[in-house]
């Protein structure tokens, strides 16, 4: 007869026995050592049925199929883009899975992403043996990265940022009027108009991956919304195109220096 | 010569005061500090990262690579030499050895786990301190784990069986022997073992079974420090 060790929601440490006997399935970071389930990471437990699930709290980004994933490109290769998206192994960009214009053997690839630009990718294919990723920019909404800024969490607590069907996520885009997109490797893309906004979606989402194995955290994540609004507005640099950078910039006092010589 | 009270006060199967801490080390994938006595051990953890040069690189799973370091002003006596020497080494390789029939890496082919253990206090005991501290800091940064290793020195000094020795045991005049161990919680299957001196079957028996019970006391602190960084918001 199985015996169940723990209860919902607790928090384990590896080796840690959940179950005994065969009544009760190992799911997640829970594996089976004979006749006992044990957590193999530091993670919360999560009951349901028979099935003993352990969600680790720590850990690195394992890929997975499908999977969108925020990256940034630190190789070029002849054919491809070597990307890190902060896992055990690097990624890779083919020029056939990276932009549907044509490229030509032997073209610069630097013109279309270049050394430390961040990309949003999708990954295509992992095979665990090889070690080897294959990544996507072809899709709706994955693209370069030219403004906004980048921060980084805990892989595991990308769920919890997220939210159930996206509600954690759209309160904060709601609230701060940003786009955000959240890799599931934990890197996240912040990107608004104003940057005391940027700031506050910020603060919000750390405040997640701190707190995200508490209850009532939705209501918390509201109230620091609520009280962080900055009072002022200070608009977002644009990126630098060109056109721009060539623009002569006149100062404020320059300008009434002119007017006061017009006026004598 | 023999050993009628402990220089400390302590019972013979006592522990030196102890103390855990884990996520000292915010740029690392893991990390924890593990203090006994005057021995403080620091663990950090950063992977499963690409393991480089290419032909270290293991296609089956992945590599647990230690690095034992103790500081240079760290010793009790004199200044210890920066740098790698024959007896770091050694322990750099137990260590890892103690750690790496715990240590699940068949998901992360051609990748390492590094683990740096930083010895900033010493007073005997430091390879005991170090692979207590490195075990939590491995499940601290999340690499899969079977169980955790907890790491005591028993030992016979002045015809004694004791656990735990300090310094001022380990060179005891009427001779002392000092055994190393490292044992996993559940099984309590010696992952490290090292003798330095003579003892007798039945006292090593018996050392072995103080062993079991300090680990235990042991493993509960570093339960109870792995579990504090996350109640402790709540």
């Amino acid at each position: 007869m199985g015996e169940l060790k723990v209860k919902d929601k607790d928090i384990v440490i590896p080796g840690e026995i959940l179950a005994t006997g065969m009544d009760y399935l190992p799911a997640g970071a829970a594996i089976r050592e004979k006749e006992e389930i044990v957590a193999s990471h530091l993670g919360i437990v999560s009951l349901k049925d028979r099935l003993v699930k352990v969600i680790p709290l720590t850990g690195r980004y394992f890929p997975k199929k499908g999977d969108t994933v925020i990256g940034k490109i630190i190789d070029i290769t002849f054919s491809s883009w070597i990307v890190e998206i902060g896992c055990s192994n690097r990624a890779v960009l083919n020029v056939r899975d990276a932009t549907s214009d044509f490229i030509e053997r032997g073209e610069d690839l630097r013109q279309y992403f270049t050394f430390g630009d961040y990309i949003v990718a999708e990954v295509l294919k992992y095979s665990p043996t090889q070690g080897a990723i294959d990544l996507s920019t072809k899709g709706p909404g994955l693209h370069k990265i030219t403004k906004g800024k980048i921060i980084r969490v805990t892989p595991s607590k990308v769920p919890r940022i997220i939210g159930k069907q996206g509600s954690m996520i759209s309160l904060i885009k709601d609230a701060t009027a940003c786009r955000i997109i959240v890799g599931q490797n934990g890197t996240i893309w912040i990107s608004g108009e104003d940057i005391g906004m940027e700031q506050l979606a910020e603060k919000a989402i750390l405040a997640i991956e701190e707190k995200s194995h508490t209850s009532g955290l939705t209501e918390e994540i509201k109230k620091l919304l609520d009280e962080g609004k900055p009072k002022k507005a200070i608009p977002a640099k644009k990126p630098i195109t060109q056109v721009e950078a060539k623009k002569p910039i006149k100062k404020k006092s320059e300008v009434k220096k002119e007017v006061k010589k017009v006026k004598k | 010569m023999t050993l009628t009270k402990r220089s400390d006060k302590r019972k013979f199967e006592d522990l030196r005061p102890m103390e855990a801490k884990v996520g000292i080390i915010s740029r690392a994938d893991g990390s924890a500090m593990f203090k006994i006595g005057k021995t403080i051990a620091l663990a950090a953890v950063y992977g499963p990262r690409e393991l480089h040069p290419k032909f270290l690189q293991n296609p089956e799973k992945g590599v647990l690579r230690c690095n034992y370091n103790m500081m240079a002003f760290s010793g009790s006596g004199d200044r210890v030499r920066p740098g790698p020497s024959r007896r770091s080494k050694e322990i750099s390789l137990v260590t890892e050895k103690a750690l790496a029939s715990v240590v699940d890496l068949d998901k992360f082919p051609n990748s390492v786990v590094d683990v740096f253990i930083e010895l900033i206090q010493t007073d005997a005991g430091t390879r005991c301190a170090g692979i207590t501290a490195a075990s939590m800091a491995l499940a601290d940064a999340g690499v899969p784990m079977r169980d955790m290793v907890s790491s005591v020195a028993v030992g016979k000094v002045g015809g004694k069986i004791v656990v735990d020795l300090s310094k001022e045991e380990e060179d005891f005049e009427g001779g002392a022997v000092d055994i190393a161990l490292a044992m996993t919680k559940r099984d309590k299957k010696i992952t490290l073992m090292q003798i330095d001196g003579e003892i007798k079957k039945d006292e090593l028996l018996k050392a072995l079974e103080m062993a079991k019970s300090a680990t235990d006391k042991i493993y509960a602190l570093q339960k109870e420090a792995l579990k504090a960084k996350y109640v402790r918001e709540k």
